[in-house]
Order: structure tokens, then C-alpha cells, then sequence
């Protein structure tokens, strides 16, 4: 393997030289840092990341490949990968290839031998960045910095459209037998059918949601409320997705038309269009959460779920009407990481109950939203 | 749910002394529980036998006892303290069967007493692997197949049910696990289960699914009362299943597992917790995972704190014992406070930004015959633990940590392989080096992962270290080694001293070059949440990155050098005193800062010290962080034992300021020359001596200050490798080993004075004045090791005038050296001359106990002389008195491993030690020997074999043995010895003379003590088989004269008045 130089420019004017791998060329994103130990394979390909460039915290990263089973979604939408280092060798018995190979295949370049602590750190006491990795030896680091800073950023984009699906379709696979970790699953003998939007839609979600006896047709984003209530669903699942959850008004109009006519289950940016929904508003995280260690309480019983978050905005819960009850609570920061209204049958929440990567803790509000799918329909 | 109002006062149970398998990563869990307990205002009590402790420090504790770990001296101090509940997981699997037995005899009903952090069933249902399997097969998790057979066709059935071979075939009640065996086939297993039958001496043997050469896994978990549930770190074992986790390189977090892979661990580990029944409070679980499917089964699970929650924390900065305390009284995860992060809350689970690594320490050169191969059962003594940004990095600081008398990187002098593949499949202490060889021989990850089962990720990382090696010795001098590729070295974690060695060069030009290139470390904090959070507690490790993080204060700092990894004669000890130093540091008002690589200790807690390093003690690392830890006033070196002194001489020289006793004092006490010269100058008598470099030179020098002599290599610490010789036809046999040990290295030959009494003292001193904390008697006789002898506070025959002259040769000496700090002297006294054998200008082995006996603590004291206190001024001006007596009895791995010959001598093999105390010496050497595992019999039948310079003394004994209603046994000799002299006696066979003989005897259960003292080498051949079978039985053993008296009057003082116990602070009181 011959390293090539790559390079990291950040707004700020700092450049970050370390080894390029993955695909070649110059492309500008906003740096996040994820702080989960394990799944590089999900983060890579949660739909979520797009328009982001992710930096690992962990750093050994790559030590065991690229599997079949493990994607998130058809393929990267991640702008670029920054870690401290790269296996050189794939160590497990799933792995079909390496990252190295794989980023190449899927045109998103990779960057390793980054002080990722260091541009943690950074990120933590600045915010987050908009950055360009380049593997272009041509382009000036004053250059670089130039091109991160003329970037736009994500602030006001749909990010959505790029990544949703273009066609409704159905799915049916649950999570597999092998990996099945609910001891006691009881689907329903009667099948529900629930309508996904495709805001960015992870797979697992659609797995979860199959192995709890749901049916799921999975539509695109501008699906109009009166498109999906002509499908029938007992309930519609509002999924995760990237970019400013303020820029989708098609998506928050859709929501309200559907509110109290279907239970609605929001997920992550599911969750802060619900909340648009019902009035709120969101607001931009300093540098986010995503990990997969982020303790939430459950406020009805106090229980803490040990969670994972992709997520760099948020809803306000000062600007939610009274009939919203806030059901999460972060116990870092005190953000709102959940709602339900008190009459309507809707709720959500703003992390990843289907985890991919991260803990299971989450997973009963699959069950919940089950059961609200079931009292409604009686 | 806040904590419990309904109890107020706590028995925390410790873990008794430091065995293997239990060291002092439970002085530094027991320390956390006290600490925190005390801190949310419940009274805790507790009693731990080991005095080495920080735990059993009386400022911890309302009531600490250093009592006998046996039911019926804790019943007893619940009588006394009457505590509404005992916390038993913070005390190791001693903790853990002390709340069985006291449950199970209906004590804690008796008094009333809860447990609480683990219930009687949880306990039972961890311990008992057939209850446990059965449980985790009912919640629907995998463990090993398997059954018991009594014969081929019942061990046919189980291996049909298994359907998988390799099938693990283990006859039941074989010593050590012998004709155990693996078969591949149904063919080979008819021929290896039939064979297993017949050594069977019960014919039974154990048929299980093979999990050798799977990949291991450990989870280290939490759980609170509302069923919260956190993983705090995953470690994965660089060695395959076979070999114990505490023998296995161990790496966090796991490297290997996809998400997946990993969450499923983690729901079922949260099954094993609930099915157990662990309600609140830290535990363990094992996962032994195919490599080739991923299946996973269940190994086992400790419902209790433990080495590897130890390493946890410190691995992640989560203080596992602390929480798991402050849990067991009723709070919940999210009501506690993250300490490193201070703003986030304890109900969450660790990130790291950075790679662990452990390697286990073992001590075989002291256990000649014993297996050196790794298996089921841990051998190791100690651990290091290094951290780095990468696996590699963290890898090679371990090595560097583990301060091996070899090279932390292969070299031809320290070559350990034998150039052939198949023999890396042995795991042994060395392997990882031999992988190292044979990884530069060319052979490649996947070969080595073929004979090996260690994963192809960790051998790749290696093969890394290997390429740069070889990519660095391509240039021929330093000077050409382009600085790109320095940096590129030291980011992946080389030494300097590596890096010179492979451009024959030395390490301080590496550094010089590091200097010029502006390559320095970088150090980072240990954090909890791979910096997504600021934090606010100076935990930090060393790297070559971009940027330092915590940079320190204008305060003026002391840095205190720590006792790097337990070895056998270096452990808690040197620990104990190193935490009191820093206690006294920050009580003085100045920085203390702690640099230490092992985390069984309490001086890594981040709680401790002002500021951690936690970094290989190496000059290399050591003057990384003095360079940094500016202002300095200086650096303490006297009580991490031999590891800070061995850095001494070379810190000095490199400008670095020393406190207290100075660099060139302690070459005085060290160089045998110069310290000669000494005691010559100041009219000291010690034993003749002599050195020799070839065995015509030895005659003559021993010839010169006559036999016995005591001969060891002059390289050597801690009484490796010395003998005691008693005839030129011996020192022949001795020379010519110990000159090929030591590669022609001088050999250090002193007259050893036979049936001499062993005097220890150890004493502080300011320059002006000497004052004696503790001066301590042996038990054995000159020739066993101090650490290994038995040892009594006061002296209790020593006459007085030897003692005015012990202390008058302390005071002078201390004066002549100039010592300032503690200062430990060894003496022996044989026809009224009192010989001085050595000085150690430092921390001794009996500073903690000597401090607990008198209730000085002297190595807090020894820290403010340090500082420049005087010690009018401090108020300690002379010898404290003692009442009662304390004595301290060590504790020997014999039990461990099989086949050592149990007979004590100049070579220390004990790992830890324990202490009795009470107002008469035979009441407090019974507690001794009981807290030392052996109960002194009341009653029953003495087993006596003597040497024949023991037998006059050893009549008596029999005599009052008889007196008091004993039966005797003896060989011939001593028999008809004692007959003469009226003593009833019944002669049996010597081993020699076959069946039925002593060992029989011991075997059949009529021995209920064995006295056995040998003499010269042929009788220690004959009485080895006594002594290991007595071990074996757990027979109580006595192999010298002086012990045997002890005994005798242990066992009359038991028989005349029952024991009592007392707190150290009530003990206090009553001065």
C-alpha cells in the first residue's frame, strides 16, 4: 500500500495533513465526531450523515471490514471519513472487504492519521466545522480553507430529497433469527401496516419494525398526507434523516395533515418534524450528539436507556403548546429527546430506537408504538 | 430512590492477603467503598487481615480489624459492632465465601445483618457452575456442552449430543489436571475418554465442547436497583481461550467486533445479570466467541468487583468499587455524579479515545519445576497496564512498563524462540516476544495465527512494530535517520532506547535527537467520554500527537515514582507507602504528582494524587513528565521499592533534584565495597565475605570466611537465585550454575550465620536524628528470607542489651549515610555479636506494618522529613512503645504450584502477608497462622521429622506437645530420640522406606501438624513429598525449629483463653 498525502482544511483556518484512503479527489462537508466504539459500517451508511464528514474518536478503525448484512442503507451519503488509523488487515468472519476498498468504490475519501482527539476537541469547544478533505496535491492549503469557507454549509438545505427513495415500496424482512436479541417477541397474529416516510430511512428501522409484525410500505419524502392515508396504514412512521429539519416544510405540512387521523411515530429527524408539527420549533446543537453512550431518562418511570444519537439539532420544548408531553430527558445536557401528545396518538423520539450502531435500550418504543398503532385502530 | 436512611453502620469484608489470583486491585476497591460509604455518613467497619493495605489504613475505617478472615472472627466482630449490613463485594472471592459461610451458618440471621450488593442466591448461582449453566441455558444463552461419564458409552452419549469436536475430555479428582486431554474424532475419542476413565481414581470424567482457540471476551458491567444497565468497557484477550484472563495480554476496548457482534454481547450479558440476580453493584462476564461463526457462549460471570473491573477503570476512568458502593445502598446510577466530567451524571457508558493494554508479570525463575506453561490456572503476580492512542502504541509502552531484567523488544542476547513455528503454540511468559521473533524471521500474521488462534488483527499490528523496525535499521547511524521517520517511530510507540538499540546506538542519543527535532510527547486526559466533555481531573498518558492537554499549575509540585507491577518481594507494600506520601504532600500544601503503570494500585486511583501519569517507569517516560511538571521541587524515589532506585543514579545525572536520602547514600548501602568500608569505619561487625568470578577464586574465598556460606550472583535483587552452601563439593555444583546464570559475573560469597536470630528494624531519619519505628524479631532463623519469615513485634527474646546495640548501630548508621526518610536495617545476632547484614536507605516491605503496630505512620512522617521537616518538629523523637504483640506471617503461592518444594530459604517467594495481633505473642502468632490459611490444631496428632542439630530443642517441644495431649509421630531417628528421653512416641516410615509413610499418613487425615525441619541437600529431597502433600491437605506446616516453638506456644495459648479481637483504633485508645 503507497500512502498518499490527504489533507483536511477546516473554516477555521487550521489544515490537519494525514494519509489518504478510500477515493481521491476534494470534497467539502461539515466535521462531526461520532464517539461510538463499534460500527463504522452503520455510521458510513446511515443516510443521516449526508452533507457531514464524520471523525471517529475511536481509533482503530477498519479491523474488521465491511460485512453484507450491516448497511444502513444502499449506499454512502456521508461527504468524508477522518480517523486516527487504519487497520491494514480485515480481522472477522463476516467481513467481504476492506474500508479502504470500499470507500473507494463508493467515491468517498477517507482520511487517517488525523489527531482525532485533538479535532475533537475543537469541534467540542467550537462547534462544529465546515471542512474539505482534499487528496489534491495541486490545490494551495490557503485554498482549501477558501473552499471550506465558501461552502454554504448545511444551515436552511433540504438534504432530504437527495436521499430518499424515489418510488414507494414495500418491506418485510424482520431483524434476522441469528441476531434477534428481544427474548420474548409476540407479533401480532393481526399484521399492521405502516407507512414510512423516507426522509433518510434506516434499514434497521424497517427490521425493528418487521419483527414486531408491522408491514411496512416505505414512501418518498413529499408524499402527500392524502397519498398516505390512501395507502390505509394503521400508522406512519416519520423516519431519520439529514441536514436542518427546518428547511422540510412539505414534511411538517404532511405531519399536521395526518395528526390525529393515524398514530404517527417520529424518529430522530422524524422527531423534530413531529415536533414542527405540533407547533415547536428546532434549534442547531453546538456539535451535536452522536455516539452511541448518551443516557436519556424516561420520564414516566425514571428508567435510563443508554442510547444512540445522531443528531445536531434539536427541539425547543419551550416552544411546544401544552398538550405535548416531553418523555426523554438527556442526562447530559438536559436536551429534549422525546415527546407524546396527550390526546393525539403521536410521539417520538429524537434518537435511534433501532440503534445500528448503538445499544438496544431504546427498543420497546417499537413495542409502544405497536400498541398505540393497536388501542387506535380499536 | 436516594440512599438508605434504615442502615447506619457497614462490615466491609477485604480480601485478606495477596495471593495469586488476588492482589491488590482489592485494596483499591475496598479503598474506594470505604472512602465512599464513609463520605454519605454510614459507620463502616472493617476487617481485612492483610496490614499491607491502604484500606486497613485507621484513618479509612470508624473500625478497622486486621483479624484472621475466618467465620468465626467475623462473628465475632458482628457481635462487637453489630452492623446492620456487610457489603462482600469489594473483598475478592474471599468476601464472596466469607458472606456464603456466614449466611449458610446463620450468623447473618443470628445478628440481623442484610447483605448488601450481592444476595446469598446470586453468590451461589455465580459459584456453582452447574447451577450457572443450567440457569443461562433456562434464559436462553449458550454455554459449553457437555456432561459427566462413568463410562465409554455414557461419554459417548454426551460427545454424540456435543456433535462438535474438538471434544474436551478432564477425569475428575486428577492432580493438576493430568490425563486430560483433547480429541478430534469419534475414533480418538474412544481411546482418549478410555484412558481418561483409568486415571481417573474415581472414574468419572468430564466431557465438554472444546472452546480452546476461541476468541475471549469480557464485559465489565452495572446495575442499579431500577434495572439501569451500563457496560463500562469491553476487553478482548490477545491469547485465545485456554489460557487464564489473568495470564492473558488483554486489550480494551474489543478491536475485533463489529457492532453487532458487540451489542449482542451486551444483551446478553445484561441477561446474565438478571438471571443471576445482581440487583446493584459491578460485575464481570465471559464470552468465548468462534472465531470462525461468531457463536457465542457464556464462560462465567463474577457477581462482584474484580481485577478486571479494576482495569476497567482505570482503563476508562469509571470508578467501578466507588459506584458499585454507593449503589448498594440504594442509589441509582443517574443520581451520581461522573467524577472525571463533573457536569454529566454515572448512568452512562465510557467512551475512549485510546487503546489499553495489560500484561500480566510472572515470577517463574523463582519457582524452578514449576509448569511455565499458561493454562486454566493464573500464574502471574502483578500486571502492568499501558495506554497509548493506538494498540501498537500501548502495546509497546506495556512491555516497556513490565521492567523485566531482559529487553522490552527482542534482541539475539534475549533471544526466547526456537525458530521453529509450532512451538508459539506453547502460551507461555515469553510467547510474545517469540512471536516478535519469528514475525522479523519473515513468517507472517496468518502462519503464526494457524499455530497460535490469536487473532490475525493483533499479529498484523505486530508484524507493523516489525516493518518500521526494519525500515529504521536500513539507515546506519542515528544521525541518518530522517526525522519524519523518528516521528513516525514514536507515534507508534517505540522507546527511545528501541529506536537506539536498532541503529546500535544508546537511548539518551535518541533523545538528544528527539530534542533537536522538536519531537516531544504529548499527554492527554483519561476522560470517560473520548472528549465530548470537558473534564476537570488530571488523569493523563503520554503520546506523540499535536497538543497537550492540562498543563500544569505554577504551583510547585513533588513527583513520587511508584512500584511499577506486583512482583514476588516488591508489592502492595511499596504501594501503601507511596499513597501515604502523597497524602502528606497534599496535606503540606504541595502538588502531588504520581507517576505508576500498575492498576491493581490505589496510588492510579485519579482520586489520590493531584495529578496521574499513568506511564511506564522508565527514565525515558520519568523525565518526559519532570520536564513537563514545572516548577519542580523535586522527585521522591524511596518508596516505590527497587524501581525508583534503580532510576536514581541516571535521574541524578541528569539534573534532575532528588528528595531526601541522596543518590550517592544510596550507592553506599548498595555497593558492597564502600559499604564495608563503612561499617569498618564505624565499628560495625558484619559476616565475613568475599567475592569471586570463577569457581578456583570461590574455593578460596569461601575457605576464607567459612562454611556455611551464603553464595549469590551479584547481579541479582531480592534474593534471586542465592544458596546456602556447606561443603566445597556443594559450592561446586552452586558455582558452576550460578557463573553460567551469570554469564561470568562476579559472585558475592558472605559466611552465613547458621542459627542466628534475625533482627529487622526500620527507623526514620532527618540528618540530626535517628528515631526507630518498629524493631522486629524473625521467626525463622537467619537464612529464610525476610519477606518469607514470620516476624514479631516486639522482639520477644531478644535480650535487652542486644537491643541498646541494634539501636545504637541504627542510629549510627542512619547518621554515617545521611538518610532522610525511612531507612530499614537487617541484623543478625548470633553468640551475643550483633551482626548488621544490610541497609536499605528507603521504604521497607514492614513500613505498613510496623506503622499499624505502633499506629505511627512512618512513611507519612519519612515524606515531611523529606520535605525538610525535622523531626523535633513533627514531634516523633523517639521509639514508639508497643503493647501487646503483632505479628506479620507471609503467605506462600505453594498451593499454587504444585510440586515446589515448600521448605522456606534465602530466595523470597512469598506473594503477600498477614497480621495477628494480640496482648500475648502465642494468641497473636495462632491469628497469624490462621489468617495465613493454617488453623492451629487444639488437639490430635504432630507429625515431627528433625534434623539432627534440631533434636535436643526438639524434645522439649514434644514433650510439651505431649503434655498437652498429643499424639506424636516420627521418623525413625527422631523417634528413637525421643524415646530414650521418656517422650511416648510411634516411629513410621520416611518416605524412603516406602508405603504406609508420613505422606500417607497426612493423606489418610491423621496428621493435624507437621513439623519438619531438613537439613543439607539429600534430606530436602526426602521431605519434600511431607511438606507438599501437608500443603496439599492444607496440613499446618512448620519447617523450622523456631516456627515449631511459636506453634507450640500458639496452640497453648489458644487452648488456655479463646481469641479476641479489637479494632486497631480501640487498640489506639488504649495506649
Amino acid at each position: 500500500m503507497t500512502e498518499r498525502t490527504a489533507r483536511l482544511a477546516l473554516e477555521d483556518g487550521s489544515i490537519l495533513m494525514g494519509i489518504g484512503f478510500g477515493a481521491e479527489g476534494t470534497q467539502v462537508g461539515e466535521v462531526v465526531f461520532n464517539t461510538s466504539l463499534t460500527g463504522y459500517q452503520e455510521i458510513l451508511t446511515d443516510p443521516s450523515y449526508a452533507g457531514q464528514m464524520v471523525v471517529m474518536t475511536a481509533t482503530q478503525i477498519g479491523n474488521t471490514g465491511i460485512n453484507l448484512e450491516d448497511d444502513e442503507s444502499q449506499r454512502i451519503f456521508l461527504n468524508g471519513f477522518i480517523i486516527r488509523e487504519l487497520s491494514p488487515v480485515i480481522s472477522n468472519w463476516r467481513a467481504t472487504k476492506t474500508l479502504d476498498t470500499w470507500l473507494a468504490e463508493q467515491g468517498v475519501i477517507g482520511i487517517s492519521e488525523i489527531d482525532t482527539r485533538a479535532l475533537t476537541r475543537r469541534l467540542r469547544d467550537n462547534g462544529s466545522q465546515k471542512g474539505v478533505l482534499s487528496t489534491e496535491a495541486h490545490f494551495s492549503n490557503d485554498n482549501l480553507v477558501a473552499q471550506a469557507r465558501a461552502w454554504s454549509g448545511l444551515d436552511g438545505i433540504d438534504l432530504v430529497q437527495a436521499v430518499s427513495c424515489d418510488e414507494p415500496y414495500h418491506w418485510t424482512d424482520a431483524t434476522d433469527d441469528v441476531w434477534e436479541f428481544k427474548s420474548s417477541s409476540t407479533p401480532s397474529t393481526e399484521k399492521l401496516h405502516v407507512v414510512a416516510y423516507d426522509f433518510g430511512l434506516k434499514r434497521n428501522i424497517l427490521r425493528r419494525l418487521a419483527a414486531n409484525g408491522c408491514q411496512v410500505t416505505v414512501v418518498p419524502a413529499k408524499t402527500t398526507a392524502a397519498e398516505t392515508l390512501a395507502l390505509k396504514p394503521d400508522g406512519v412512521l416519520l423516519s431519520n434523516g439529514p441536514g436542518d429539519p427546518s428547511a422540510l416544510p412539505y414534511a411538517v405540512e404532511a405531519t399536521q395533515q395526518l395528526l390525529g387521523k393515524v398514530p404517527v411515530f417520529g424518529i430522530c429527524l422524524g422527531h423534530q418534524i413531529l415536533g414542527q408539527a405540533l407547533g415547536g420549533k428546532t434549534y442547531r446543537l453546538k456539535f451535536g450528539h452522536h455516539g452511541g453512550n448518551q443516557p436519556v431518562r424516561y420520564t414516566p418511570t425514571g428508567r435510563v436507556e443508554i442510547s444512540a444519537h445522531n443528531h445536531n439539532f434539536a427541539v425547543d420544548p419551550a416552544s411546544l403548546p401544552a398538550e405535548v408531553e416531553i418523555t426523554h430527558l438527556n442526562l447530559n445536557d438536559g436536551c429534549c429527546e422525546g415527546l407524546r401528545h396527550t390526546s393525539l396518538p403521536a410521539l417520538s423520539i429524537q434518537y435511534h430506537p433501532e440503534a445500528a450502531p448503538g445499544p438496544h435500550d431504546a427498543d420497546p418504543l417499537f413495542d409502544e408504538f405497536v400498541q398505540l398503532m393497536h388501542t387506535h385502530k380499536k | 430512590m436516594p440512599k438508605r436512611t434504615d442502615i447506619e453502620t457497614i462490615l466491609v469484608i477485604g480480601a485478606g492477603p495477596i495471593v495469586i489470583g488476588q492482589a491488590a486491585e482489592f485494596d483499591y476497591s475496598g479503598t474506594q467503598a470505604v472512602r465512599a460509604l464513609k463520605k454519605e455518613g454510614y459507620r463502616v467497619v472493617l476487617v481485612n487481615s492483610n496490614p499491607a493495605t491502604i484500606m486497613t489504613d485507621p484513618e479509612l475505617a470508624d473500625a478497622t480489624y486486621i483479624e484472621p478472615l475466618t467465620p468465626d472472627v467475623v462473628e465475632m466482630i458482628i457481635a462487637q459492632e453489630r452492623p446492620d449490613a456487610i457489603l462482600p463485594t469489594v473483598g475478592g472471592q474471599t468476601a464472596l465465601n466469607m458472606a456464603l459461610a456466614l449466611a449458610e451458618q446463620g450468623i447473618l440471621e443470628k445478628y440481623g445483618v442484610e447483605l448488601i450488593g450481592a444476595n446469598i442466591n446470586a453468590i451461589q448461582l455465580a459459584e456453582d457452575r452447574l447451577l450457572f449453566q443450567k440457569a443461562m441455558i433456562e434464559a436462553g444463552l449458550e454455554v459449553p456442552k457437555g456432561g459427566i461419564a462413568r463410562t465409554l458409552a455414557e461419554a459417548q452419549t454426551v460427545a454424540a449430543e456435543i456433535n462438535r469436536y474438538p471434544i474436551l475430555i478432564r477425569p475428575s479428582f486428577t492432580l493438576g489436571g493430568s490425563g486430560g486431554s483433547i480429541a478430534y474424532d469419534p475414533t480418538d475419542f474412544v481411546k482418549k475418554a478410555e484412558f481418561g476413565l483409568r486415571e481417573s481414581p474415581v472414574h468419572t470424567v468430564l466431557v465438554e465442547e472444546s472452546v480452546v482457540g476461541w476468541k475471549e471476551f469480557e464485559l465489565e458491567v452495572m446495575r442499579d436497583r431500577a434495572n439501569n444497565f451500563v457496560v463500562i468497557c469491553s476487553i478482548e484477550n490477545i491469547d485465545p481461550m485456554g489460557v487464564h484472563t489473568g495470564d492473558s495480554i488483554t486489550v480494551a476496548p474489543a478491536m475485533t467486533l463489529t457492532d453487532r457482534e458487540y451489542q449482542r454481547l451486551r444483551d446478553m450479558a445484561r441477561v446474565v445479570m438478571q438471571t443471576v440476580g445482581v440487583e446493584t453493584g459491578g460485575s464481570n462476564v465471559q464470552f468465548a466467541v468462534n472465531p470462525d461463526e461468531g457463536r457465542v457462549l457464556i464462560i462465567e460471570m463474577n457477581p462482584r468487583v474484580s481485577r478486571s473491573s479494576a482495569l476497567a477503570s482505570k482503563a476508562t476512568g469509571f470508578p467501578i468499587a466507588k459506584i458499585a458502593a454507593l449503589l448498594s445502598v440504594g442509589y441509582r446510577l443517574d443520581e451520581l455524579q461522573n467524577d472525571i466530567t463533573r457536569t454529566t451524571v454515572a448512568a452512562f457508558e465510557p467512551s475512549i479515545d485510546y487503546v489499553v493494554t495489560k500484561i500480566p508479570r510472572w515470577a517463574f525463575e523463582k519457582f524452578p519445576g514449576v509448569d511455565p506453561t499458561l493454562g486454566p490456572q493464573m500464574k502471574s503476580v502483578g500486571e502492568v497496564m499501558a495506554m497509548g492512542r493506538t494498540f501498537k502504541e500501548s502495546l509497546l509502552k506495556g512491555l516497556q512498563s513490565l521492567e523485566l531484567s531482559r529487553t522490552p523488544y527482542p534482541t539475539p542476547q534475549y533471544s526466547v524462540w526456537d525458530g521453529n513455528i509450532e512451538s508459539l503454540a506453547i502460551p507461555r511468559a515469553e510467547r510474545i516476544w517469540a512471536i516478535w521473533e519469528a514475525l522479523r524471521a519473515g513468517h507472517t500474521p496468518i502462519e503464526i495465527n494457524v499455530v497460535t488462534g490469536i487473532d490475525v488483527w493483533f499479529l498484523t499490528q505486530m508484524a507493523e512494530i516489525v516493518w518500521l523496525e526494519n525500515e529504521i535499521s536500513q539507515y546506519p547511524h542515528l544521525e541518518d535517520l530522517p526525522t519524519q521517520l523518528l516521528r513516525k517511530a514514536k507515534r507508534i510507540g517505540f522507546g527511545d532506547a528501541h529506536i537506539g538499540w536498532l541503529l546500535a546506538t544508546n537511548a539518551l542519543k535518541v533523545r538528544e535527537k528527539r530534542h533537536t527535532a522538536g519531537l516531544s510527547p504529548t499527554f492527554h486526559m483519561v476522560d470517560t467520554c473520548a472528549a465530548e466533555f470537558e473534564s476537570y481531573t488530571p488523569y493523563l498518558y503520554s503520546s506523540y500527537e499535536s497538543e497537550s492537554e492540562f498543563p500544569p499549575s505554577d504551583n510547585e509540585k513533588v513527583i513520587i515514582l511508584g512500584g511499577g507491577p506486583n512482583r514476588i518481594g516488591q508489592g502492595i507494600e511499596f504501594d501503601y507507602c507511596c499513597v501515604h506520601a502523597v497524602m502528606a504532600l497534599r496535606e503540606t500544601g504541595y502538588e502531588a504528582v504520581m507517576i505508576n503503570c500498575n492498576p491493581e494500585t490505589v496510588s492510579t486511583d485519579y482520586d489520590i494524587p493531584n495529578r496521574l501519569y499513568f506511564e511506564p517507569l522508565t527514565l525515558e517516560h520519568t523525565l518526559n513528565i519532570i520536564e513537563r511538571e514545572q516548577p519542580l521541587k523535586g522527585v521522591i524515589v524511596q518508596f516505590g521499592g527497587q524501581t525508583p532506585l534503580n532510576l536514581v543514579g541516571r535521574l541524578t545525572a541528569a539534573g534532575v533534584p532528588i528528595l531526601g536520602t541522596s543518590s550517592d547514600a544510596i550507592d553506599l548501602a548498595e555497593d558492597r565495597e564502600r559499604f564495608a568500608t563503612l561499617l569498618r569505619e564505624l565499628d560495625i561487625p558484619s559476616p565475613a565475605y568475599g567475592i569471586a568470578t570463577s569457581l578456583d577464586e570461590a574455593r578460596i574465598v569461601a575457605s576464607h570466611v567459612e562454611y556455611p556460606v551464603m553464595v549469590r550472583p551479584s547481579y541479582v535483587l531480592g534474593g534471586r537465585a542465592m544458596a546456602i552452601v556447606y561443603s566445597e563439593t556443594e559450592l561446586q555444583g552452586y558455582v558452576k550454575t550460578a557463573l553460567e546464570a551469570s554469564s561470568g559475573r562476579a559472585m558475592l560469597i558472605d559466611h552465613y550465620l547458621e542459627d542466628s536470630y534475625e533482627v529487622d528494624v526500620d527507623a526514620v531519619a532527618d540528618g540530626e536524628r535517628v528515631v526507630i519505628g518498629g524493631i522486629m524479631q524473625h521467626i525463622e532463623e537467619a537464612g529464610v528470607h525476610s519477606g518469607d519469615s514470620a516476624c514479631v513485634l516486639p522482639p520477644y527474646k531478644i535480650s535487652s542489651y542486644h537491643l541498646s546495640i541494634i539501636r545504637e548501630y541504627t542510629e549510627r548508621l542512619g547518621l554515617a549515610l545521611g538518610v532522610r526518610g525511612l531507612m530499614n536495617v537487617q541484623y543478625a545476632i548470633k553468640e551475643d555479636v550483633v551482626y548488621v547484614l544490610e541497609v536499605n536507605p528507603r521504604a521497607s516491605r514492614t513500613t505498613p506494618y510496623v506503622s499499624k503496630a505502633t499506629g505511627v505512620p512512618l512513611a507519612k512522617i519519612a515524606t515531611q522529613v523529606i520535605l525538610g521537616k525535622k523531626l523535633a518538629e513533627i514531634g516523633l523523637v523517639e521509639e514508639p512503645t508497643v503493647r501487646g504483640f503483632f505479628v506479620k506471617e507471609a503467605v506462600l503461592p505453594f498451593k499454587k504450584f504444585w510440586g515446589v518444594d515448600a521448605l522456606l530459604g534465602p530466595e523470597m517467594r512469598s506473594t503477600g502477608e498477614v497480621m495477628g495481633h494480640a496482648s500475648h505473642f502465642g494468641h497473636a502468632f495462632a491469628k497469624a497462622e490462621m489468617a495465613a490459611g493454617d488453623r492451629l490444631p487444639l488437639k490430635g496428632t504432630v507429625f515431627m521429622s528433625l534434623n539432627d542439630f534440631d533434636k535436643s530443642a526438639g524434645l522439649k517441644l514434644a514433650r510439651d506437645l505431649h503434655r498437652m495431649g498429643f499424639s506424636i509421630l516420627a521418623t525413625k531417628g527422631t523417634a528413637a530420640f525421643f524415646e530414650r528421653a521418656g517422650v511416648p512416641v510411634k516411629a513410621i516410615n520416611k518416605v524412603t522406606e516406602g508405603s504406609p509413610h508420613a505422606a500417607d499418613f497426612i493423606q489418610a487425615g491423621e496428621i493435624d501438624l507437621v513439623i519438619n525441619t531438613p537439613l543439607g541437600s539429600t534430606a530436602h529431597s526426602d521431605g519434600a513429598l511431607i511438606r507438599t502433600t501437608a500443603i496439599r491437605y492444607g496440613v499446618p506446616l512448620m519447617t523450622t525449629l523456631s516456627a515449631a516453638q511459636a506453634a507450640v506456644q500458639g496452640i497453648r495459648a489458644l487452648r488456655d483463653k479463646s481469641l479476641k479481637s479489637r479494632s486497631l483504633q480501640e487498640h489506639y485508645r488504649s495506649l
